[in-house]
């Protein structure tokens, strides 16, 4: 059993999907119950995952079956998790009994699609960050674009018929984009299979590697969101009901910062190394805009979202400065963002609940009225904001000292002054809906948080916490997978030339090659290091 | 007591773990004011035991570090949650547990009866916790951890009357001036690393490894960056020009609170920073300088504005501000163990004439309250001859005026003069010096016109506030005038362990503990000093200088406020501008306003109406709009017809025909 950990455990929702289809639709209860039942199992069986991950570079509980094989081309089955994927896989499975229990009141109509819907879009994220084929990852790549679509264009807002179509049909331009580019490197790579491990050695020629780059970066761009592909974002958010924004916001957007560490980048070392400049100017860009934007907003949900793009932005800098900090940083980064931001969005969630608005100006001074919810609001707001002791300092402040190392160093001055901004947007939006007299009659009789909610926020108060003081073993685990995989992308001359010394290399990587013809050594374009 | 000091930040966690989660529930004051002020002063009673074992090393042996346990290691990185005990910490968790639990007690009395009791005891305690990080943090970033904890409390207690606009709009700015500050730090943390690491290969954000390695920094240049950086922070931290303006908005805060945090410790963190890192400092000529200059503007800026407050803490808060201040100034001219003896004395008297305010205040709003008045219990033109209503508060309260006035023989006359001094004949700065020390003594003046100005407003004269209410203004309880006094005693007597050499009296005890912090700074300053000589001569001149110019300060203000109290009036009408200039805080604020504020949300919204929605969408949109024009134009071709269809179909097959034949 344990060498199918990982199957077991992606396609158990599948499970409860089942279940599902077996359940009355008039009966509620039942249909929370079996789906927060099968999230929970499949977090229970990600524990061993968890738990037998050996801490080095290789790939882990690998599992690979023969899929399909239709004339040149050749699928298979091919899944297994390193420390690059082992945190979100766990994020994920962390994360979806949160977001299945925040929707016990928030949906009452066709609870059983609903539900159906996010277990489906479940084995979706999960199968996405295991897979090592890339025609599987597609695939998975896909499947969670449906659920999605469904979640926000069934039970959202007013305006979701837009939002969804904005949604999908950016994610679509991307990933078609993609789907070529996944095409011919197939085919640049001679017969074989779509195994990721073997395109990592390519060597591909530059202006090939540029095409290719650009396709992958511009679907996961979208994903990420990067300025100036964000405009979806906060459209999807604003109109998505609260679990569809949790995982929108927690573990979706991963997605693509994940495909620039696991894909572009390693895939395409010279093309990304060329981009890098562009990539941190738009991350860089990203993070002083999304924060203006932020603080002008009178929607609570859509400054999240705008927040959103500030902190991934940060994630972007921090991938992008290809050193142990920095993608380390932009790891953490990311399990920070999907806690502090999956937590915000179940905090305007609850506030949505009572009151069916989310503008800034029909609130104020609910501490009075709500003191739980205000002291667990303010705990996230400083975790948004990366308070040193809360998880978002130890991922931004690896991120800018990473990138201060970097070539990039310039772009962290700026990048830094993200921090002052943050605390501006996030720290005015708690004034106005927290401080202040309670004048607003409606707002006088507004409950505390019940005990379903505070123990939605408990698990997430005390990660904010757990990685803000003891983040060494979610560091020490991913660190040599991070390690290997800088390595591969850090083609610089002198490191090819080095390059048969060094121990680690995936079998089948052609070393000691020069770097592609037409690569000068210290691009103009790029800022001289030192 | 050295391998136990990390229960010293422990404590006051616990406090703030048990009055935080459970507070609520216990709801017994007494319970509650004595958990909070327990845990405390067992701090205090730790860091006596670690002060005591310090004596008892050699000098040059007192210096320990304590890895409590791993935190951030990644790659090269590498920051533990470690502690560094040194004189200098040991100093400065002596005055933050000492001064601490002499406020908590305070507190218990001052505190009586709000709601949020237990909220803020449990605050307090969180803030000693993050302030005794700060100054016991053995790498930069467990500084920071505190340096960003105590902005958080202060913003959480500043904040504390959140339901007051004013309240949290004063709390928000702190945090966001802390912040710009903040930024400073994190940028001078990282060029510091980078320098080293990438030409050294060390890449240490410990204390003690950059001090050892400190020979290689070159003098000016990168240092220059990083060290201004800093400065940047301090000068958030710390309230100087420019990033000044949030403390005294900070006086939203419950009196105990200023008292703590914005005036006896958490303010003076950017001066301990500047010490904890004055072998870099010293590296930089430049920095110096500004740091002097920032300080002796500051010092003369803030001491300005506090002749023209009317409110009693607002007074006070300038003040602070001011004395923080003289204490750069003397980090900026090299008197390191100066700048951190007036932190310390300050310490004591600055708390004492806070929680004396918050006495009176306690008194006034008491009276007022019984008479169902709502004047303003803050405003010093409804106080007067309070000195008969509660005499220990006005006692203590004018002993420590005395001594931030400069009055010989009070612990602030010791510190403040020491830093005249070296701000004349310290050898960095060349010319400046003289102006350094100009500054200084006017600022001075203006320290002992303000101060008295409000001794003679509050405790003197006749009695402004309503005749109704005057039989219900009472000396406050002991465990209010306990701390004044023991403050107020120290206030006086704090200043005979850092007597002057020159007086002979006595050795500097103070500045010995701290030389073996300092001495290698003041071995790189060597590099570009110009040593000059000065008499005993000079020395007793420029003192009995300074004297002068205190008493001169006290007869205007006596002059003005006792006896001819139609001076003031006259004076502002005489120069209306002037007055209104300074009452107004010369425009600061509304120029902060000006340049940034609005700027900013006007660019914000600019970039989300005019860029987001305008142009990416439109952009977005307008592509959606050319693919639905295209679909409905296609969607024309199909009709439903059959005979359109064949018609198509014929003239495809003609049309391919027609292909081939012509190839």
């Amino acid at each position: 059993m344990s060498d199918m950990i990982i199957t077991l455990m992606t396609f158990s929702p599948l499970v409860g999907v089942l279940l599902l289809f077996f359940i009355p639709k008039d009966s509620h209860a039942l249909l929370r119950g079996v789906a927060i039942a099968t999230t929970v199992v499949t977090f229970l069986l990600s524990l061993p995952i968890m738990f037998g991950f050996v801490t080095n570079a290789e790939f882990q509980f690998k599992e690979f079956y023969p899929w399909i094989a239709a004339g040149p081309f050749q699928m298979n089955y091919n899944v297994g998790i390193d420390g690059i994927s082992l945190w979100l896989v766990i994020l994920t499975t962390f994360t979806m009994p949160i977001a299945v229990l925040s929707t016990w009141t928030a949906v009452e109509t066709k609870v059983k699609e609903y539900m159906i819907f996010l277990l489906l879009l479940e084995v979706g994220m999960l199968g996405a960050f295991v897979a090592l084929d890339m025609f599987l990852f597609y695939i998975f790549w896909e499947l969670m674009l449906i659920p999605m679509y469904f979640i926000i264009g069934i039970w959202g807002g007013k305006n979701r018929v837009y939002a969804t179509l904005k949604f999908f049909i950016y994610t679509m331009a991307g990933s078609l984009l993609m789907l070529i580019a996944i095409i011919v490197l197939y085919f640049k790579a001679g017969a074989g299979d779509f195994n990721l491990l073997r395109f990592y050695g390519l060597n591909l020629p530059l202006a090939t590697q540029i095409w290719m780059f650009l396709a992958f970066a511009f679907a996961f761009a979208i994903k990420v969101p990067m300025f100036p592909f964000h405009t979806w974002l906060p459209d999807a958010h604003t109109e998505a009901p609260t679990a569809g924004s949790v995982i929108l916001a927690a573990i979706l957007l991963k997605m693509g910062t994940y495909g620039y560490v696991r894909f572009a980048m390693p895939l395409f070392p010279e093309a990304s190394e060329k981009f890098t400049p562009l990539i941190a100017t738009l991350a860089v860009i990203g993070i002083i805009y999304a924060s203006l934007v932020a603080m002008v907003q009178e929607d609570v949900k859509k400054l999240v979202a705008y927040s959103s793009v500030a902190h991934l932005g940060f994630v972007m800098l921090g991938v992008f400065a290809l050193n142990q900090q920095g993608v380390a940083g932009g790891m953490l980064q990311m399990l920070n963002h999907g806690i502090s931001t999956g937590a915000l969005f179940l905090i305007v969630g609850f506030i949505y609940e009572r009151r069916h608005t989310r503008l800034i100006t029909d609130f104020g001074g609910l501490s009075k009225q709500m003191p739980v919810f205000a002291t667990i609001f303010m705990i996230v707001t400083f975790s948004s904001i990366g308070l040193p002791g809360t998880n978002g300092f130890v991922g931004e402040f690896l991120v800018l000292i990473g990138s201060f190392e970097s070539k990039l160093r310039w772009y962290t001055v700026v990048a830094s002054s993200g921090v002052i901004l943050s605390a501006v947007y996030m720290l005015w939006v708690f004034q106005r809906v927290m401080f202040g007299e309670l004048n607003n009659p409606k707002n006088k009789e507004l409950k505390d948080l019940n005990a379903r909610e505070v123990a939605i926020m408990v698990p997430l108060l005390v990660m904010i916490f757990v990685m803000g003081l003891y983040p060494k073993p979610f560091i020490d685990r991913m660190a040599p997978s991070i390690d290997k995989m800088i390595q591969i992308t850090k083609v610089k001359p002198q490191v090819a030339l080095q390059a048969p010394a060094l121990p680690v290399m995936p079998a089948g990587m052609p070393m000691g090659q020069p770097a592609v013809e037409g690569m000068p050594a210290g691009h103009p374009a790029m800022p001289v290091n030192k | 007591m050295f391998e136990n000091v990390w229960l010293i930040p422990l404590f006051p966690l616990i406090g703030f773990l048990i009055n935080g989660f459970f507070g609520k529930k216990i709801k017994n004051e007494a319970v509650i004011g004595g958990i909070g002020t327990l845990m405390i002063f067992l701090s205090f009673l730790v860091s006596c035991g670690v002060l005591m074992q310090l004596i008892g090393l050699p000098a040059e042996q007192r210096v320990f570090e304590k890895v409590v346990f791993p935190w951030i290691h990644c790659g090269n990185f590498k920051a533990d949650m470690a502690f560094l005990i040194d004189p200098l910490s040991a100093v400065m968790i002596m005055v933050v547990t000492g001064v601490g639990s002499l406020i908590h007690l305070y507190s218990i009395g001052y505190m009586h009866g709000e709601e949020g009791f237990y909220r803020f005891f449990a605050y307090l305690n969180l803030f000693c916790m993050s302030m005794l990080l700060l100054v016991l943090g053995s790498n930069m970033l467990v500084m920071f951890i505190g340096w960003e904890g105590v902005g958080l409390c202060s913003y959480l207690l500043i904040g504390y009357y959140f339901e007051k606009k004013s309240a949290g709009d004063a709390a928000k700015k702190a945090f966001v001036m802390n912040r710009v500050g903040d930024f400073g730090f994190l940028i001078g943390l990282f060029t510091l690393y980078w320098w080293f690491g990438s030409n050294h290969n060390i890449w240490t954000i410990n204390f003690v490894e950059i001090k050892a390695a400190s020979h290689l920094l070159p003098y000016g240049g990168v240092v220059t960056i990083a060290t201004l950086c800093f400065f940047l922070g301090a000068t958030g931290k710390s309230a100087q020009l420019p990033l000044y303006t949030w403390l005294p908005d900070a006086m939203e805060g419950p009196t105990p609170v200023s008292a703590l945090i914005h005036a006896a410790t958490m303010v003076t963190a950017g001066v301990y920073m500047i010490g904890r890192m004055s072998f870099v400092f010293i590296k930089s000529p430049e920095t110096m300088m500004v740091v002097a200059v920032v300080g002796a503007c500051t010092a003369i800026f803030a001491a300005t504005i506090g002749t023209a407050q009317n409110d009693i803490k607002r007074v006070l808060a300038y003040s602070t501000v001011s004395q923080l201040g003289f204490m750069f100034l003397a980090m900026g001219v090299g008197a390191f163990g100066a700048g951190i003896f007036h932190l310390m004395t300050h310490a004591f008297f600055k708390a004492c004439l806070f929680l004396g305010s918050g006495s009176v205040i306690h008194a006034m709003h008491h009276a007022l309250h019984h008479g169902h008045l709502h004047d303003d219990a803050q405003d010093m033109r409804n106080m007067g001859g309070l000195k008969k209503y509660m005499p220990i508060t006005f006692l203590t309260f004018l002993v420590s005026t005395i001594a931030i006035a400069g009055i010989p023989g009070f612990s602030g006359f010791f510190s403040k003069d020491e830093i005249l001094w070296q701000a004349f004949a310290n050898p960095y700065h060349g010319g400046l010096n003289i102006v350094l020390w100009g500054i200084g003594c006017i600022a001075a003046m203006f320290t002992a016109f303000y101060m008295f100005r409000l001794v003679f407003m509050t405790f003197f004269g006749e009695c402004r506030i309503n005749p109704k209410v005057k039989d219900h203004l009472h000396e406050s309880p002991l465990v209010i005038t306990i701390p004044l006094m023991v403050l107020g005693f120290l206030a006086v007597v704090g200043g005979y362990i850092g007597m002057p050499k020159l007086m002979g009296m006595l050795p500097n005890y103070f500045e010995h503990w701290l030389d073996p912090v300092f001495e290698l700074a003041n071995e790189y300053g060597k590099e570009y000093a110009h040593v000059g000589h000065h008499t005993h001569a000079l020395e007793w001149g420029l003192m009995g200088l300074s004297v002068v110019i205190a008493v001169i300060g006290i007869t205007i203000a006596f002059t003005m406020y006792m006896a001819n109290n139609k001076l003031p009036e006259k004076f502002t009408s005489t120069f209306p501008a002037l007055h209104r200039a300074v009452y107004n805080k010369w425009y600061m604020d509304e120029l902060y306003d000006f340049l940034f504020v609005n700027p900013c949300k006007g660019f914000g919204n600019l970039l989300w109406k005019g860029f987001d929605v305008v142009v990416v969408d439109g952009i977005v949109n307008g592509v959606g709009k050319i693919f639905m024009g295209l679909s409905a134009g296609i969607r024309g071709l199909q009709t439903g017809y059959t005979h359109n269809y064949a018609l198509g179909m014929t003239l495809g097959a003609v049309v391919i025909v027609a292909l081939y034949i012509f190839r």
